[in-house]
């Protein structure tokens, strides 16, 4: 029998905790089938933050640090600097990245550092139940929230992606969405992408990946996967904010 | 090798660097920024890493990511500095990543001054950031144990996969005296846990969570007997002039070296002084203090704080032996001769507090 | 045990006057410190460093109370003079500092140090000349360690200067005060 489909070699044996229709598990596989088809598992170095994906250590199956809240970029910085032949990665979320650890991604991407940063956008606090994340969208609740985020109270949603294309240090800076396969596919092409700037020593390259919380966002997965679609897209448009030519051939070897 | 003179924060540096520290992370702070100075100048001729982090959180994040992949590294600041990096000491001992923090100490609180103080002992051997943790604490007392401590601070991380502490302060790291460096080799140390990239093996995992409280409670008692094991086998101190003594002075780093010359000054007039220097601060020395407290002696602790070490100096000698205390603050460095009117009017006036 | 401070505005070389002194001391053999004000108050105001150079171990590298001083400006001598043990050495720049020291209780040396380093042709060199008259006056170290620390204490970049500033040692040791 013909096998079409299978578990990638970069994902381990483990379930995931993630709750039903969250689109971690999705990215995860992404970031896995890039590792796989780019055959650098071996020398792939990952950062789990802190948020939902804390667990990620358990489900890439190649060496892994837990890092602080926030603290990712600087953790994969000092694994780089003294291995710079292996691959390193961070997988964040957006309180982790857009608001705690603020300065950690910004300075990395300046200095371009040649890492790789999976940045999981959902446009909320998930782990800890439903807060106002730096990127939750005007008029969303949040538990924090309750009455909508207004900008006389909260000011205005981050734009992680437009922000660190302004920095010369940054190599490749493109924001993908989940809210369907054809969105997904698109997404699994930029995070592959991503890996393949470090590997030709580009510099720092980002994924910015539109993400759901259907739990914390009190909707069913699809009216999630529509939500995303009609209201997190028109604010975080998505496209390739930056390329430093990692050409499309470069991606494949 | 023949002596050179240096400052106590580049000889530090020098010392780090023959230890085979690869990487260096830190943020300016005064007054230890000799030691990123010197690194910068000389690390990556040597073959080895430095950078300037965006801030003392990073840095320290950097030297977890590094010690985690099994490299030599060190990280260096100051007390406000220190203060900064805490989340990640705790993250770092959680971890049981080797690596060499160095706090020279300014003081306090808040932005404080820039001039020499002792007021991050607490900080230091009591933990300072969240969590049980412990800290191998050394205390340098001379520009020549800047460099010999901080040397063997890489063996002593690698030997018990911890973090250690060199705690000086702004006195002793803008010093300068004769320093000479042995042409000792650094222990070389497999790291099979480090992440290097799953070639052939399973993944490593350095990881601090544990949210099943039967496994982190095994964990924490894991590291508990960890300390225990480190509090018999590394403690340290020296002293001096103690045997027929009929007052102690103790004190450790800079406050050490003006209470030896008052003691000295002591014994000229005819006091039976002496002088207990710890040099590891955890784990803290009890043992001399066991012996030579027979209720007969006094203790007098002089600390540039407003009182931390002689909290353990009175565990330590236990109700058998009044034990003072005397101070200077905000910069000040005790003079001999400050400390010698002290030991007289402890000697004269009889009864401690 | 010899304490010495040495004080005056930063950029006049004292630091190097104190780290020349410690580097010949350590050359002799003996037991040295050198101790800097540091901070703010080094760049623009006064700067000054302690010296120990002794047979025994060196407690506190703090000098209080000294037995000789260097002094390159106005401000320092009335910060230092009263500082003096009895019957210390007082080393002033009569260039720059504008009044006679009161205290009667020392053996007092007036160097117009930034007039005889003009007349050698820098007045970058005024240090090493009221070096040299304090090194006739006390003897502490002799002035061979002094130029043998010079290449050890000066930049590589400055090695050029050695025999400029040897000459202005030399003229500070043969004023006659």
């Amino acid at each position: 029998m013909k096998r079409i489909c299978q578990r990638p070699e970069s994902l381990t044996d483990v379930q995931m905790h993630y709750c039903p229709g969250c689109t971690h598990g999705i990215i995860h596989r992404l970031v896995a089938e890039a590792l796989d088809e780019l055959g650098i598992r071996e020398d792939a170095i990952g950062i789990a933050s802190v948020g939902c994906s804390v667990f990620a250590y358990n489900y890439f199956n190649c060496d892994m640090q837990q890092a602080a809240h926030g603290r990712a970029p600087a953790v994969a910085t000092g694994i780089k600097r003294v291995l710079p032949d292996r691959v390193v990665f961070t997988y964040q979320g957006d309180g982790d990245l857009a608001s705690i650890g603020v300065a950690e991604i910004v300075h990395a991407a300046a200095r371009g550092e040649s890492i790789t940063v999976i940045f999981v956008n959902n446009a909320i606090y998930g782990m800890t139940s439903g807060q106002m994340a730096p990127t939750t969208l005007l008029g969303q609740k949040t538990t924090t929230t309750p009455r909508g985020r207004t900008v006389q109270d909260n000011g205005y949603p981050i734009r992680m992606s437009e922000l660190l294309a302004t920095l010369d240090g940054t190599a490749y800076i493109e924001r993908v969405s989940t809210h369907d396969p054809r969105h997904v596919l698109q997404a699994g092409r930029a995070i592959k992408k991503a890996f393949a700037a470090q590997l030709h020593g580009k510099g720092f390259a980002l994924v910015e990946v539109l993400s759901t919380c259907s739990v914390n966002w009190g909707m069913s997965p699809q009216e999630a996967l529509d939500w995303l679609r009609d209201n997190m897209v028109p604010y975080y448009p998505l496209g390739v904010y930056k390329d430093a030519s990692v050409k499309e051939g470069e991606a494949h070897d | 090798m023949a002596k050179v003179l240096m400052k106590g924060n580049e000889a530090l540096a020098e010392a780090a660097i023959r230890a085979g520290c690869r990487a260096f992370y830190g943020y300016p702070i005064t007054p230890q920024n000799e030691v990123p100075n010197y690194m910068a100048r000389h690390l990556p001729e040597r073959g080895g890493v430095y950078l300037q982090a965006e801030s003392e959180v990073a840095a320290i994040n950097m030297v977890y990511g590094a010690a985690g992949a099994g490299v030599r590294v060190m990280t260096s600041s100051s007390s406000p500095g220190l203060s900064l990096k805490m989340e990640g000491i705790s993250y770092i001992a959680a971890a049981e990543l080797p690596c060499v923090i160095v706090n020279v100490m300014r003081c306090g609180p808040g932005l404080g001054g820039i001039h020499p103080s002792q007021g991050d002992y607490f900080q230091a051997v009591k933990g300072g950031g969240h969590g049980d943790y412990r800290l191998l604490v050394l205390a340098p007392g001379s520009v020549q144990e800047m460099a010999d401590l901080t040397f063997e601070a890489f063996d002593l991380a690698d030997k018990w996969r911890n973090p250690v502490m060199i705690l000086a302060d702004g006195l002793l790291g803008q010093m300068m005296e004769p320093v000479e460096f042995g042409d000792k080799e650094p222990q070389v140390v497999e790291k099979p846990w480090a992440t290097t990239g799953a070639r052939g093996r399973k993944p490593n995992i350095i990881n601090t969570l544990d949210i099943v409280p039967e496994s982190l409670e095994k964990r924490n008692y894991a590291l508990a007997e960890k300390y225990g094991r480190m509090g018999e086998a590394e403690t340290r101190w020296q002293e001096y002039k103690t045997a027929d003594a009929d007052l102690i002075v103790t004190a450790y780093g800079t406050s050490a070296r003006v209470a030896r010359s008052a003691v000295d000054m002591a014994r000229k007039e005819g006091l039976r002084v002496g002088l207990i220097r710890p040099i590891s601060l955890w784990p803290f020395p009890q043992a001399p203090f066991a012996l030579l407290a027979d209720g007969l002696r006094q203790f007098l602790v002089v600390e540039m704080s407003m009182g931390q070490m002689v909290e353990d100096v009175r565990l330590a000698v236990n109700g058998r032996g009044s034990v003072h205390f005397y101070n200077r603050l905000g910069g000040m460095v005790p003079t001999p001769r400050d400390v010698l009117a002290e030991i007289r009017k402890v000697l004269g006036g009889g009864g401690g507090q | 045990m010899t304490e010495i401070i040495i004080a005056g505005f930063g950029g006049q070389g004292v630091l190097v006057m104190g780290q020349l002194l410690a580097y010949a001391g350590m050359l002799e053999g003996r037991e040295v410190s050198w101790y800097p004000s540091y901070g703010p108050e080094q760049r623009g105001g006064t700067c000054n460093c302690s010296v120990v150079i002794s047979h025994e171990e060196i407690g506190s590298p703090i000098v209080s109370e000294p037995d000789a001083a260097i002094i390159m400006n106005r401000p320092s001598l009335d910060r230092f003079e009263p500082t003096l043990k009895t019957g210390g050495i007082l080393v002033y720049n009569s260039t720059l500092v504008d009044r006679k020291p009161e205290r009667t209780d020392l053996q007092v040396i007036a160097i117009p140090a930034n007039a005889l380093a003009d007349e050698l042709g820098s007045s970058r060199v005024a240090n090493m000349v009221a070096l040299g008259a304090f090194l006739r006056a006390s003897e502490v170290v002799s002035p061979e360690s002094i130029a043998k620390s010079l290449e050890n204490v000066l930049s590589t970049r400055h090695h050029h200067l050695i025999p400029l500033n040897m000459q202005a040692l030399e003229r500070g040791r043969a004023y006659q005060y």
